[in-house]
Order: structure tokens, then C-alpha cells, then sequence
């Protein structure tokens, strides 16, 4: 169980902390792991769009089930790999305008912790 | 113990309902081989979705709607009855996805479905004091419900989020409240114990109503007010029947509590449920209306508020989706979908 | 600089080797590619393996092979890049030879999949992917492949269906490789009509991952004094290059840009163009992969590939042949062991021992394997002299 692999992620998990380069104004996320000298830590919006997705219907277990992957252009320009939620595959297209939302990402068992990160889910409203 | 002389309001209020509703009449299928139940379905949490998400949702609805940011949060308390995990707060984890500093009290409560309430009543205190400046309480739940018991009918899950802070920014001040408890074991759960256990037709007389009516009254007498002052009323819902039948035996009518009767839509969404409410008739309130809100915990307890719009309300509603986006996205499932959703079988 | 050949090559069936050990599935290849290259003596064996240790909890294979498979006191080394750990192996063995350091080396891939179930497999397989930033989030390596075709279709106006011409190419190459998974031919239909792995890839668009090992003997000389009965193999471009392995991380991610620098590097140093280039065997795990690696690489315009795969350009007599003797699909996918693979069946072309899987005139031959979504791409480039 790798506990604190997984605390030492969550400020991009919870609330997609990003980094900034000031001189390029280049976003990139999830932020490197080595930041430069003119890194700047900068909270994305969690808007944007869907660039590709897929129907996973032969996922790992820790997953159950069939669930949504995507490719989701950020509004501030990363491109970012994360499930989608609360939508079926016949109402996902390539374009579609989609929100970040925390949920559970996995459950690794009874005596295992509770993994939060973001998903995304098309656009509320 | 009443508090009539507040200088607190609601800044900020969100609301989150899952998508996901499963009919009555598909759960009594199953169990009694068709009928009904005491409300038409209830809202169901995704396999990714617990309390924990589901306040994070509230919450950054409420920060949208009261213009704030995490850091600013004196308070992140979250009320449940379902937190994800028996011993690890849900507080920290969403005061660290709202954005909040790690200087700020986070902490989970629990009093049956008043759990909500109580943290709201505690946030009125913290920044009433001036300890802290704005104060977060959410009621959130997946509430459990035994396969085939009367409580599977209801058991529902939601959240709400309000943010407590000085009146002169409220976009509904709360001008007083009552707490009313005795000890009274109508609805408990064991440590250790999937599901609760519920004293059928001990939990209506003795238990919901004499709390509510008694913290009502109470309210009504402090604050010498009377039902018609109030433009709605809404009540914690453990079904459809019974915040109606409390009304009236309080003297108030249907059209003031319609607006935030959620239960017959969504089931009883336990601590989230009267919070839930008044998410919905903030939604709708105009200024200078006035609200009483009276939540409900078993164990027993009620928490009896009585609220009044102000002038920022009207455009601060439109924030964050309203209360009545997040009713109108229903996905149906049937039983067994429901069953896999939430765990319910033995898979060895 | 000296010139590098490949003078013996050996491998083992493609298959569930229920009965067979790492251990004895790496001995039988490199015993066969000792005796196809006259028993020279070895000074250093390269292993391409990418799941010992999470599949079979054996690491320091280098050492551990060249004990098992009692080569004396040789050198040992393991090599892992995915999916690109042959092609690794293999610039490592051309490095060291080339060089001077050694006269003959031994390259041997071994994958051993079927001692754990599928969900392990699975996951052993996703750690091509970025841990934290993919395969945290769910995605599966077919599923990084999915999204690039979904949006490659999207983006060049094609459909699942498009995808097809690879598998059903290799189905029809693989019906005489006594050496491959799969022996029985595939159309269209069937493809098309096959259940999702992740949409849109289906499963007839999927290779299957099963056990095997290949070996090659790579030397200073064309061949072992005394023998000398087979044209000379010279390795005459060696190339490796890589990308970040998350998709996002990528400025173009429909462009594989580690099989592109990679390509143009073997290419370059073989001192040949792409058009030279007879046969060619590719990371062919989906249609999609092939589709990528052969734009990539310059084989075919960009959007273009599936067209020209429609038109016939990567069947046996097309302009470039690929999958010979079944490719990814039907010879199967042995991982670590792929690249090496790869290279003994176009050895066999360019030997002219191809039997019924002969293609005629083939004179250069460009093997090609991709670790992960692409993030490593080995590429070489072999000429007979």
C-alpha cells in the first residue's frame, strides 16, 4: 500500500495544482517533477474539453467493471488522462465541454486506504 | 437552549445530489413483490462518490456562491453518519481539496441526521465569537439501509454545504436558533454494524415529531414569531408524510413547505436532507422572506432555525448550479445495478 | 565504428508454455541460435526481459541466466524498456561489438506471462504507462492506444473497420509460422464483429501476450571461421530514442516521435533511405500502433496509413511487407522478448529461410519496437551484404 506516494500527490489529485513557468507562461500538468527555477504553482480550473476518450471494458480489477478513460484539453492548455464520470458511452464525443470533480479513485480493500483524485464529468449546466 | 441575538448568516450555500435514483416501486418489486414505498425513489451515489466527495461538491458549490476562496475557511466540520472511513477525518481531506490553509479546524460530527445542523450551530459560535471569520458545515451521506428493511426505501445520499459568517454579508441571515434533545433510542447503529436499526412506529410520535414540534415551538415563542411570518418551513424529511404532518400540526401550510420537500424526488438524504431543503428554497427566496428551518438527528434531537433573506441572495443564487439542476439529472437503475453500487453483494 | 553482424538467430514457439520455465524457455532460444551460428564462444549475454520482475519476482537476470544457462564467466545484463526491451537489448549487444570491447555476443528475450492470471498480467503490463499520471487514473495500454485511435480517427475521417487490413495481414502471413500463436486466417467481418477491449480497438484487433524467447548471436565477423555457407547480415543502423511516456505529456501525441528520430537515426547510419526498406516488422499490437509507427517512420504519409493498408501496400507483394511470419497478432506479443523475435524472422527473410513465408528479393530489412504508448522506440536496420 503506498501511502505516502499517495499523500505526496494529492495538492494535483484534490485541487489540480499545476505549475506555471513565468517566462513562457506555459502550464503543465501534472506539474514535473523537478520544477524549474521560474516555476510558479498555479490551481487549474478544472474546465475543458474531451480530446479522445475510450470505453474500458477489460480494466483492471481494482477499477470493476466497465469505465470511461479520456484525453481531456484543459481550458489552460495541458492535456491530461483521467476517467470520466456520471455520463454513458452514447453521450460522450470528442469536443465535449467537461468540469473536474473529485471522487474515489480506488479502494484498495477492507484494510486499504481510499484513493481521491479528479475525474471529469461533462459540463453541469 | 435558545440563541435569539445572532450577528451570523449563511454566506454561501451549496447543494450536490448524486445522479443516480432507484424507484420504490423497484426496490418493493424485489422485497415484497411489487407496491410502493413512502416516497417514489431515491437518489443512489455512484461507485466513485461517498461522503467525502459529495461534500467536496457542496462545498466548492458554497465557496462559488459566497465569492470565497478555501483559504479564507476558519471551519471545514463535516456532519455524517456515513463517513468513509471509522477512525481518518473526511474534514481534512476536503479541507485539502477546497483549498483550505492547514490552520484551519477540520473535524467530523456525528448525530444521526442532524449531524449537519449541529456543526452549522458550531460554525454560528466560531464566528459570532470572532475565532474564525467564515465557518464551513456540511451534512453529507450515502445512508445505509438493509436489504428488503422499510429503511431501504429512503435511505438516500446528497449533501449541503453552508457557510456561516458575519450577517452583514449573509445572503440570509440566521436570526435565532433552538436545540432541542432527550435521550431517546428510536434509530441507532452499532460500532461495527452495516446497518442500523430502526424502532419502526416509535420513531414517529415519541421521536421525530415530539422534536421537532418541541424545537419549533420553542423558536416560535423565543423569537415571538408565528407560522405565518414565515414564507416556508422546511423540516428534515425522513419520507414524504412526515415533514408534511409536522407542518400542519405546527399550523403552517403545504405551499410553505413544498419548495423544500425534496424527500418524495430523492428519499431522506439524512444529514444532508434539511440542509438539502433550504438549499432548494434559497433558491427561490426573495428578500426580506423568512425561512424556518428545523433539522432532525435520532437519539434524538432537533435543531430549529429561523432565517431571513437579504439583498445579496438574488445574485448570489446563480453561482453554482441550483438545487434543482442536480434533481433534474435522474439516471434510473434497477435493483441489482443498485446492489453492485452500493456493495451490497458478498463477493467471498 | 566496426561493422556488426547477426550470425545466428534461434527461437522458441510462440505459445502458453505451461511446462516451460523462464530459465528453459531462454536456454532453448539461445542453445538454437549458438548451433544456427556454429557454436562460437560468447563474452556477454543481453537480456531483453520486461515483467521478470513483477511476473516471475526474478530480478538480476543478466547474472541469473548466465548461471542457469551455465555460459561460465561471461558478463550478464538485463535490459528493460517495455515493450522496446529486444530492441534495447539488441543496441546494447551492437554497441558493445561495434565498439571493439567484444568480438561475439549473445542477445536473448525471454517473457514469461502465464505463471500469474490475467489481472496481474494486466497490471504488470500498464507499468509501460506513467504510473501516477495514467495508470493511476485507469488507463490500460490498451486503452492509451484507443484514445489515440479514437481521436486519429476523428481527426482523418476513419472508422474501427479501418483498422482491420494489420490483423487480417497478419492472420494470412502466420498460417505457415509452425512458430506462432495463431494459425487461422481472419477477415474483415470477423474483426469488425469481435467485442470491444477498449473502445473502439476490439478484441480481433488485439494481440494476445503469451510466453516465448528468441536469441541472436551478434558478432565482429560475418562469420564463425569454418563456416561459411550463408550470405553475411550486417546490423547496419542502430538507433534508440524516446518521448515522455504519459500521452499528455506529448506536444503531438498522434506522432511518434521516438519511432520517427529513431528511424531516421537506423536509417541514416545504414546510409539508406525508407524506400530501400523491403520487409519490415513493427510494434503491431493493434492496427493502430502499425498505423502510427509506419507514418512515424515515413513508410507512409500522415493520415494516410490505413488507406494505403486498404490498398494492399503492407501484404505480402505490397510495397512494404509487413508481419511476415504473423507479427504482434498472431505470432503473438512476447513483450521483452518482441524485438528480438522481429529480428530472427527478417533474418530468415534476408537468409532466404523463410520457407512458405518467403518474401522474394528482400534485401534490407527494418525491425522496429515500442516500450510503453511509444515512449521508447528501437529501430534497426539490417542489410545482406
Amino acid at each position: 500500500m503506498e501511502l505516502a506516494k499517495h499523500w505526496r500527490l494529492k495538492g494535483a489529485r484534490y485541487r489540480l495544482e499545476g505549475a506555471r513557468d513565468r517566462r513562457t507562461n506555459t502550464i503543465t500538468f501534472p506539474p514535473p517533477h523537478f520544477s524549474g527555477p521560474d516555476d510558479e504553482l498555479v490551481i487549474l480550473s478544472g474546465r475543458g474539453e474531451i480530446w479522445s476518450w475510450s470505453a474500458v471494458e477489460n480494466g483492471l480489477d481494482a477499477w470493476g467493471g466497465r469505465y470511461l478513460v479520456a484525453l481531456v484539453k484543459l481550458v489552460e492548455g495541458p492535456l491530461v488522462t483521467a476517467q470520466l464520470t456520471d455520463v454513458d458511452p452514447d453521450a460522450v464525443h470528442i469536443g465535449q465541454p467537461v468540469e473536474m470533480v473529485t471522487r474515489k479513485l480506488r479502494d484498495l480493500g477492507e484494510d486499504g486506504l481510499l484513493v481521491y483524485g479528479y475525474k471529469f464529468r461533462p459540463l453541469l449546466e | 437552549m435558545a440563541i435569539t441575538r445572532s450577528d451570523t448568516g449563511i454566506v454561501g450555500y451549496g447543494a450536490y445530489i448524486p445522479r443516480f435514483r432507484i424507484a420504490d416501486s423497484e426496490i418493493a418489486r424485489v422485497w415484497a413483490g411489487g407496491g410502493s414505498g413512502p416516497v417514489e425513489g431515491k437518489a443512489v451515489a455512484g461507485t466513485d462518490e461517498d461522503t467525502i466527495t459529495m461534500a467536496i461538491e457542496a462545498g466548492r458549490n458554497a465557496l462559488r456562491r459566497a465569492q470565497l476562496d478555501g483559504a479564507q475557511l476558519g471551519t471545514v466540520w463535516i456532519g455524517s453518519e456515513s463517513h468513509p472511513y471509522a477512525v481518518k477525518p473526511s474534514g481534512t481531506l476536503v479541507a485539502e481539496a477546497l483549498g483550505c490553509r492547514p490552520t484551519v479546524h477540520a473535524a467530523d460530527w456525528e448525530f444521526a441526521c442532524k449531524a449537519g445542523t449541529e456543526a452549522l450551530t458550531a460554525g454560528m459560535g466560531m464566528v459570532s465569537s470572532g475565532l474564525v471569520e467564515y465557518a464551513l458545515a456540511v451534512g453529507a451521506d450515502t445512508a445505509q439501509g438493509r436489504p428488503g428493511d422499510a429503511l431501504e426505501y429512503t435511505a438516500a445520499a446528497g449533501a449541503a454545504a453552508m457557510i456561516i459568517g458575519s450577517s452583514a454579508k449573509a445572503l440570509a441571515t440566521i436570526d435565532a436558533t433552538v436545540s432541542y434533545v432527550t435521550d431517546t433510542p428510536d434509530f441507532f447503529r452499532r460500532a461495527d454494524r452495516p446497518y442500523p436499526v430502526h424502532g419502526n412506529r416509535f420513531t414517529g410520535e415519541p421521536a421525530y415529531f415530539h422534536h421537532i414540534e418541541a424545537a419549533a415551538t420553542e423558536l416560535l415563542h423565543e423569537i415571538g414569531a408565528e407560522p405565518g411570518d414565515f414564507r416556508y418551513l422546511v423540516l428534515h424529511q425522513p419520507n414524504a408524510k412526515f415533514p408534511q404532518v409536522a407542518a400542519k400540526q405546527l399550523g403552517f401550510r403545504p405551499e410553505q413547505v413544498a419548495p423544500g420537500l425534496l424527500a418524495p424526488r430523492i428519499g431522506n438524504t439524512y444529514s444532508a436532507a434539511a440542509l438539502l431543503g433550504l438549499c432548494a428554497t434559497l433558491d427561490i427566496t426573495e428578500v426580506g422572506e423568512r425561512i424556518m428551518l428545523v433539522s432532525y438527528g435520532s437519539g434524538a434531537g432537533a435543531d430549529a432555525y429561523a432565517l431571513t433573506a437579504t439583498e445579496h441572495l438574488g445574485q448570489a443564487r446563480d453561482r453554482a448550479p441550483r438545487t434543482s439542476v442536480y434533481l433534474a439529472r435522474e439516471q434510473s437503475v434497477d435493483y441489482a445495478t443498485y446492489a453492485r453500487m452500493r456493495g451490497k453483494y458478498n463477493l467471498g | 565504428m566496426r561493422p556488426v553482424y547477426l550470425i545466428g538467430a534461434g527461437q522458441t514457439p510462440v505459445a502458453e508454455h505451461w511446462d516451460r520455465s523462464l530459465e528453459q524457455l531462454a536456454g532453448a532460444a539461445l542453445q538454437a541460435a549458438l548451433d544456427d551460428a556454429g557454436q562460437p564462444p560468447i563474452q556477454a549475454l543481453y537480456v531483453a526481459n520486461a515483467l521478470g520482475g513483477l511476473l516471475n519476482k526474478q530480478a538480476q537476470l543478466g547474472a541469473h541466466l548466465v548461471a542457469a544457462l551455465r555460459l561460465g564467466a561471461i558478463e550478464g545484463y538485463h535490459i528493460e524498456a517495455a515493450g522496446a526491451s529486444g530492441g534495447a537489448a539488441l543496441h546494447q549487444a551492437f554497441m558493445a561489438v561495434s565498439s571493439g570491447v567484444y568480438q561475439c555476443v549473445a542477445v536473448v528475450g525471454v517473457e514469461k506471462v502465464t505463471d500469474v492470471l490475467e489481472n496481474e498480467l494486466n497490471a504488470a503490463l500498464a507499468t509501460g504507462l506513467d504510473a501516477t499520471a495514467e495508470a493511476d487514473q485507469g488507463l490500460t495500454l490498451t486503452a492509451g492506444w484507443a484514445l489515440l485511435q479514437q481521436r486519429y480517427s476523428y481527426e482523418h475521417d476513419y472508422t474501427a473497420s479501418s483498422f482491420a487490413p494489420w490483423p487480417v495481414t497478419a492472420h494470412a502471413n502466420a498460417l505457415h509460422n509452425p512458430n506462432a500463436l495463431y494459425r487461422f486466417p481472419l477477415n474483415p467481418g470477423k474483426v469488425a464483429g469481435a467485442p470491444a477491449v477498449a473502445t473502439p480497438i476490439g478484441l480481433l484487433d488485439s494481440s494476445t501476450v503469451a510466453d516465448g524467447a528468441a536469441a541472436l548471436i551478434i558478432a565482429a565477423a560475418p562469420q564463425v571461421e569454418g563456416e561459411n555457407t550463408r550470405t553475411a547480415i550486417r546490423v547496419a543502423g542502430s538507433s534508440l530514442a524516446s518521448v515522455p511516456l504519459a500521452l499528455g505529456a506529448r506536444p503531438d501525441p498522434l506522432w511518434l516521435d521516438a519511432v520517427a528520430r529513431s528511424t531516421i537515426a537506423a536509417l541514416a547510419e545504414a546510409q539508406l533511405d525508407a524506400d530501400a526498406v523491403n520487409v519490415a516488422e513493427l510494434s503491431d499490437q493493434h492496427g493502430i500502433v502499425a498505423a502510427l509507427s509506419l507514418e512515424a517512420s515515413g513508410f507512409a504519409p500522415r493520415g494516410m496509413a490505413p488507406r494505403l493498408a486498404a490498398d494492399g501496400a503492407y501484404a505480402k507483394g505490397g510495397s512494404l511487407s509487413l508481419a511476415t511470419a504473423g507479427g504482434c497478432k498472431a505470432r503473438g506479443d512476447t513483450v521483452g522478448a518482441l524485438g528480438i523475435y522481429q529480428i530472427v524472422e527478417l533474418a530468415a527473410q534476408l537468409w532466404g529461410e523463410a520457407g512458405s513465408l518467403q518474401v522474394p528479393g528482400v534485401r534490407v530489412a527494418l525491425a522496429q519496437c515500442l516500450g510503453g504508448l511509444g515512449a521508447t522506440a528501437a529501430t534497426h536496420v539490417l542489410v545482406k551484404e
